[in-house]
């Protein structure tokens, strides 16, 4: 190898492998997230959910993508063609530049940019520009209301979901994706523990902004058709689709680093912190999960319907079968690579929780109507997350000062933002009722 | 290195300069916007040309990412079959013209006075990796107190927002 590349382009090879792999791997995850998705809300409903393209619908998203490649590319006769072609291009290219800077496990990682953080925040804000261009664009009313209701909602909760980082960054003390999880790491919790409401106020304005129901108002179905992407059909609106869940995995991937430890297995340094409590049998774990899934597989090839459906079961056996080994030779590699492959499947794991998460919410909660959307941004999140950011500072000198530790310097701070929040809502809730009384 | 990186200036300048023309010109207010943008990314690349990092974010996330969706978000209420229909350089143009000429006269002299000290903007020596650290220890020694007072204003206008969204219509 050292003979091929000349040693000026050698630093960039492994970067642009990287950009390789997540380019051509992303879609995919997309099209599985989307079948994740479909078979919770059937498992949430008492249904089957996919059954009939490869196993337990597990070729489903390819067959859905070859028809969506398929299908014709219309463009609306009054639209502003050129912006009707651009604006689903700048979704999906501001989605996929925030990958570069994510970092997934401590060797995967494009770049680690010592504005990280930030940097992914500004891409993925650049996001909206696709949203809202696109909806200009159609020249139709749902996609223009799709599209201002967009940017409403967007410009309202960045603020929040932006106060609820901060106070990470302030125990962090950087913006370096790899130096916040190092952070966690040295001071012995996630920070998902110590300040829980700024993972909350993230979460719920992560919600917001990916267009995640219940907060999807800028395509809700029942008032505006597919608000922005009305008009768009074919691979265009693959574009936005697929922008839509990098964008899920990009927020779960902030989440992941910032709140829930980023890499770092449960428990990594508790034997360091509190001797006598190390649980090092999770580094077996990942292989054994894996494993078991390998092997339910198997048992379940044999029952399928249909001869290729047993095939491709086999094959999904032999998959997981084949990253259980890696796991499992990984832990008796080198500490860097062992590290470098467990730390992916940590990330992995937690970024997919998150999502399951956003799942969740999605079946469990009715869609807000925009005042009140707006209504929880602006009244609710927004004093929440100037409380905390307050808190966290206060509990900062409290740990330079006094030398409290980490974890309770931070009690009070909980405590106080958790009295302000329930002084909110008790504040809120009767004067919402009254408007939607006589707002009606 | 160094061509790679007069190249790369030259881009970006011609963009920002090329994309300002533009939205000036443009008849559609939204065209209009997304070169503005344009304009504004393309300065954003200068800086970190210049290797000035946390300026480059700080211009994506303020200027493109947030003042601008606002700006369209306005745009968009706007009834644009009107303003596209409307004589684009009315009759105050000489005006303009005149106020135009006295700023590039004023711009070619400040060139001509300082013209010893020019050249292409030159990078940080080193790569300074701490670079928002910088930005800090600047705001929080030498100028405290302004960005104490823009702080404060910042935040009273936010509690503003927040408290006249709480109070009841009607």
């Amino acid at each position: 190898m050292g003979h091929l590349i000349p040693p000026s382009i050698m630093p960039y090879v492994l970067p642009v492998l990287y950009a390789v792999v997540i380019v051509a791997v992303l879609p995919l995850l997309a099209g599985y997230i989307v079948l994740m998705e479909r078979k919770v809300m059937a498992d949430m409903q008492a249904r089957l959910g996919p059954m009939r393209v490869g196993p337990h619908g597990l070729l489903q998203p390819i067959a859905d993508a070859v028809k969506l490649l398929l299908k014709e590319d219309i463009i609306p006769d009054k639209a502003d063609r050129l912006m009707f072609w651009f604006a689903p291009l700048v979704s999906v290219t501001m989605a996929l530049l925030a990958y570069s800077a994510l970092a997934i496990g401590p060797a995967f990682q494009i770049a680690d940019l010592n504005i990280g953080l930030l940097f992914i925040l500004a891409v993925s804000s650049l996001g909206i520009y696709g949203i809202v261009l696109g909806g200009w664009a159609s020249n139709s009313h749902y996609s223009l209301l799709g599209a201002l209701r967009s940017a409403a909602q967007l410009v309202s909760y960045e603020t929040a979901a932006g106060l609820g980082l901060i106070s990470v960054l302030l125990l962090a003390g950087s913006l370096s994706m790899k130096d916040i999880v190092q952070a966690q790491s040295d001071q012995g919790v996630w920070f998902g523990f110590s300040v829980p409401f700024g993972f909350f106020i993230y979460l719920v304005g992560s919600i917001a902004e990916t267009n995640r129901a219940p907060c999807d108002l800028p395509e809700a179905e029942s008032e505006l058709v597919a608000g922005y992407m009305t008009e768009y059909s074919g691979f265009r609106w693959s574009l936005y689709f697929l922008a839509e869940y990098a964008n899920m995995i990009i927020v779960a991937g902030i989440a992941t680093t910032l709140f829930l430890g980023g890499w770092l297995r449960p428990g990594a340094r508790y034997h360091e912190h509190i001797p006598g409590t190390g649980i090092e049998w999770l580094d077996a774990l990942p292989a054994l999960l894996t494993l078991g899934v390998a092997l339910y597989s198997l048992k379940l090839a044999p029952q399928q319907p249909v001869k290729i459906q047993k095939i491709v079961m086999g094959l999904v056996a032999v998959l997981c079968l084949g990253i259980a080994g890696i796991l499992a030779g990984a832990l008796f590699a080198p500490a860097g690579v062992m590290q470098g492959i467990h730390g992916a499947f940590w990330f992995m794991a937690k970024v997919f929780a998150y999502i399951y998460a956003f799942l969740w919410i999605r079946f469990t909660f009715p869609r807000y109507r925009f005042d009140q959307l707006m209504r929880l941004g602006w009244r609710f999140l927004i004093p929440l997350a100037l409380v905390n950011v307050i808190g966290v500072g206060v509990a900062i000198v409290l740990r330079q000062q006094f030398a409290w530790g980490p974890i309770v310097s931070l009690i009070p701070t909980t405590l106080a933002t958790l009295g302000v929040a329930m002084l909110l809502a008790k504040d809120d809730a009767p004067v919402s009722e009254a408007q939607t009384a006589d707002g009606e | 290195m160094q061509t790679l990186n007069q190249a790369l200036f030259i881009f970006f300048a011609v963009l920002a300069v090329a994309s300002a023309i533009l939205m000036v010109t443009r008849r559609n207010i939204v065209h209009g916007a997304v070169f503005l943008i344009t304009t504004l990314l393309s300065t954003a690349g200068i800086f970190l040309l210049l290797e000035a990092e946390f300026l480059f974010i700080v211009q994506v996330i303020l200027y493109v990412g947030g003042i601008m969706v606002l700006f369209v978000f306005v745009i968009m209420l706007v009834n644009l079959d009107v303003s596209m229909r409307q004589v684009q350089f009315n009759r105050q143009w000489f005006v303009a013209g005149a106020l135009a000429l006295v700023l590039a006269a004023q711009f070619l002299f400040a060139i001509w006075a300082g013209r010893g000290a020019l050249r292409l903007p030159a990078m940080a020596d080193e790569i300074s990796p701490k670079n928002t650290e910088a930005v800090a220890d600047a705001l929080f020694s030498h100028y405290m107190l302004p960005f104490e007072i823009a702080s404060i204003l910042l935040l009273v206008a936010m509690i503003g927002a927040v408290v006249m969204a709480k109070r009841r219509v009607g």
